[in-house]
């Protein structure tokens, strides 16, 4: 299990690192997308079966643990949220936030007609 | 019987870590109720939990006028571990786990277009709001445009141009509210719109850009468009950085004078 665990680490400082070093080159300063980098590049490790072969037996649970504990992370997240803020910023913060949201709501049907029509169910047992 | 309360008080702080496996399991089982036998399982018990969450956040502010919600009462402080961005990001990563690469590369394009429609149609919507709330300055409508990008991007945005903390903190507010609009209204609404299949919630964390929205939002509408969703968010908070306070500031002088 632990093997998982550490996978995940090591991903995540490689993708914060890549983030880190485009936000240096921009001159932003900041992580651009080093999440994203992480995922990628743990995407790419899981689905290389030379990859799975290396790794010991379990590292699977460790990956799924904590894949599961994402919710609950979510949920400790909102409970640490700035909600007063929020409130504090008022009318205009109120409506420019629900604003974009209506708009982007309004557009991902837009877009969707773009995209591929695959559920996840379907994809599912198509790779079983 | 205040001796045995003090106990108590001093397990969960020294233990706050811990403690916040206790209380987000409470919370959970609570809305599993609520979702079952109140709703008939119409909400889901995620959106449920996540709304619980953001109700003891405003009491957590209130008791303490801190910043961090319920994580700011001393014996709650673990909740801020949990929650905490480096956790986050750390299964948001995991969620990456048995998903399609195939998926990905199929929506590649799309993805991208998505995310540079979201940013900047995000910033002129902001931007205008703003306007019709009565700010003329290109630093002003800037930074408030920035924060309906992402409650990250209006500071940053912010600093750069030379806001006020006035307006900054109202960009941050914007922001928040963005994504806790995100959070509850994407589980009610996601059928409606198509919010179905990996390509989908691609396109949804592009045009929304949140991170912490789009993840608990798709986490209570099917875990497993999680990792497609995030996938994309995480970029848009970079691209915001990147765009608003430079290209998209210098537009927005140019339209204001």
């Amino acid at each position: 299990m632990i093997y998982g665990v550490a996978l995940l680490a090591g991903c995540m400082f490689v993708g914060s690192f890549i983030g880190n070093l485009l936000g240096l080159l921009t001159g932003l300063g900041s992580d651009i997308g080093g999440v994203g980098f992480a995922m990628l590049l743990l995407l790419i490790l899981t689905n290389s079966k030379k990859f799975s072969k290396i790794m010991p037996e379990g590292y699977v649970k460790g990956l799924n643990f904590w894949k599961e504990m994402f919710i609950p992370v979510v949920i400790a997240m909102s409970a640490s949220q700035n909600v007063i803020s929020a409130l504090d910023g008022g009318i205009l913060a109120l409506v420019s936030g629900l604003g974009v949201v209506v708009v982007g709501f309004l557009l991902i049907p837009v877009f969707n007609k773009f995209t591929s029509k695959t559920a996840v169910d379907e994809e599912k047992t198509e790779a079983e | 019987m205040k001796e045995i309360l003090r106990i108590f008080t001093e397990l969960f702080i020294d233990n706050a870590f811990v403690m916040s496996f206790l209380l987000v399991g409470i919370i959970s089982l609570f809305s599993n109720f609520v979702s079952a036998k109140i709703t008939r399982g119409k909400i889901h018990t995620s959106a449920i939990a996540i709304f619980i969450g953001l109700i003891l956040a405003y009491v957590g502010g209130k008791m303490t006028g801190g910043s961090k919600g319920l994580s700011d009462v001393s014996i709650f402080a673990g909740i801020g571990i949990l929650g905490s961005s480096s956790l986050r990001d750390f299964t948001i990563v995991a969620t990456s786990f048995g998903a399609k690469l195939s998926e990905i590369k199929k929506c590649g394009v799309v993805g991208i277009v998505s995310l540079l429609t979201g940013v900047i149609l995000t910033y002129i919507i902001g931007a205008l709001i703003s306007v019709a709330f009565g700010y003329t300055d290109a630093a002003s409508v800037a930074t408030i445009a920035a924060g309906t990008v992402t409650f990250v991007v209006g500071p940053v945005t912010g600093a750069a141009v030379g806001a006020s903390s006035t307006v900054i903190a109202i960009s941050i507010a914007a922001g928040v509210f963005k994504s806790i609009a995100v959070m509850l209204v994407t589980p009610l609404i996601a059928k409606k719109i198509g919010l179905t299949t990996p390509g989908a919630a691609m396109v949804f964390g592009g045009i929304m850009g949140t991170t912490s929205g789009v993840s608990a939002g798709l986490a209570a509408t099917d875990p497993k468009l999680v990792p497609y969703g995030a996938m994309t968010s995480t970029f848009y908070t970079g691209l915001g950085c990147l765009l608003c306070p430079s290209v998209l500031y210098s537009l927005t002088r140019l339209f204001l004078g």
